[in-house]
């Protein structure tokens, strides 16, 4: 890893950042959705399972350019974050991170949901006997018990998030040192000639990352026992 | 303490019909298996809602249709031994036994920590995850975080049936000594004529209807 230069570690950790940021913020909503769609009973149940797979089938760059049109500078969610917390999003590396977020919750809504539907609700009957509330029920049963798969979740949406392209392209371009992750620097780099070598370095870290991710989740889900294969894919 | 159960509990397209008075020792909820005996034991804990009726235990209202009364469980002070044993599986042993204590006020905890293990003879458990443990051994650990929860009666569903007949005995003397020691009034349910006879104070005869 000695052999990459300032700029290609800029890259990285810029990708690094994306990828966490966007992890941390599409957590929330997706534990949200993952719990209703486990354990939730109400109508419209079955279109809002498929809305939250959207990102997963749609082309990302049909999301890009829905993200352009919500989150630009005239686009309705883009002034309510502008307004309420100064967040802009558009040629911004925040941009990426939303992008990101987007095209990482459905990954994260699957693996979170699988392990809370995977949490024996006999143990949280047994806790409530035992004088829990259900917020203590929550808390100690149902959350401890789950997080391997809320782990496991994460990690799948960070890979997911640092292989972004379409989306994250579309909506907030390909501009180096602010919205430049790793793939979008090699597409850039593919278009100049006798960039060979520095393509082949950043497909090496992406390959790396994206697989020490991927056994990570799979690790961790086979902990949170989801039957005999432990796959959250 | 007495129990004062008249309820009428709907499970799925059957409906069951239950209504029996009884005093404190050991009540076998007694008939085969499907009769809906469990389910009379959830409607006591709260796990499971009646259709109509009352449920009254000692001078405490759980449950009456009539007045819109319902305790949830974590209110009932209700110890509830399960038919499959149920510790928590990301907790040891101690953290188990510990779990309903910690939750329970001063002054309804009746029992410590030592003295259960004690009298469960489970002192030497108190740092193994569940999953290491024998069924006897787990079972004597659910009584065990049931007494220590501080409750007011147990129900006991079909303890010893996930135990092997050497693991029987042993868990039908703490049983014995639960009633005799400690005092504490139990529903037991069983489909067992030996543990009826053995155990029960009295007998209510729970049928398929």
């Amino acid at each position: 890893m000695g052999g990459l230069s300032a700029d290609e570690w800029g890259i990285v950790a810029l990708s690094l950042k994306v990828g966490v940021v966007a992890v941390i913020a599409a957590m929330p909503l997706a534990f949200g959705f993952a719990y209703l769609l486990a354990r939730g009973r109400f109508p419209g149940k079955v279109l809002l399972d498929a809305v939250v797979h959207l990102p997963l089938v749609v082309p990302p760059v049909v999301t890009g350019w829905l993200l352009l049109l919500a989150f630009g500078p005239n686009g309705p969610a883009g002034r309510f974050f502008e307004n309420l917390f100064g967040i802009t999003f558009m040629f911004r590396w925040t941009g990426a991170a939303l992008a990101a977020a987007v095209m990482a919750l459905p990954l994260m809504v699957r693996a979170i949901r699988l392990s809370i539907e995977a949490v024996d609700r006999r143990l949280e009957a047994t806790a409530r006997t035992l004088g829990a509330g259900p917020w203590r029920t929550f808390l100690t049963i149902t959350l401890p018990l789950a997080m391997p798969g809320i782990l496991a979740g994460a990690v799948l949406g960070f890979a997911r998030s640092i292989g972004e392209f379409g989306a994250t392209i579309t909506f907030v371009s390909n501009i180096p040192g602010e919205t430049q992750t790793l793939p979008l620097a090699i597409y850039a780099a593919l278009q100049l000639p006798g960039g060979d070598a520095y393509v082949l370095r950043l497909a090496l870290v992406s390959v790396l990352l994206s697989l020490a991710a991927l056994v990570a989740s799979e690790a961790l889900a086979r902990r949170a026992g989801y039957g005999k294969g432990g796959h959250v894919l | 303490m007495s129990f004062d159960i008249d309820i009428t509990l709907q499970r799925g397209d059957r409906l069951i019909a239950a209504a029996f008075s009884v005093p404190a020792g050991i009540t076998a909820l007694f008939g085969p298996s499907g009769a809906g005996k469990t389910s009379i034991l959830q409607a006591a804990a709260g796990l499971l809602k009646p259709q109509r009726g009352r449920i009254i235990a000692g001078d405490v209202v759980l449950f009456d249709s009539a007045t819109k009364t319902n305790l949830p469980p974590e209110h009932r002070a209700c110890g509830y031994v399960f038919q499959d044993i149920r510790l928590f599986p990301h907790k040891r042993v101690r953290d188990n036994l510990l779990y309903g204590w910690q939750l329970a006020s001063e002054e309804r905890r009746w029992m410590a920590l030592e003295e259960a293990t004690d009298f469960l003879g489970i002192a030497h458990l108190l740092d193994r995850m569940p999953r290491t443990l024998s069924g006897g051994e787990a079972q004597r650990v659910a009584i065990g975080r049931a007494l220590l929860s501080g409750p007011r009666y147990l129900l006991m569903d079909e303890p010893l049936s996930s135990l092997d007949v050497a693991r029987r005995g042993e868990i039908m003397i703490v049983i014995e000594r639960i009633r005799d020691e400690l005092g504490l009034p139990i529903l037991y349910v069983t489909h067992d004529r030996e543990e009826v006879r053995r155990l029960a104070d009295q007998v209510v005869e729970v049928g398929v209807g």
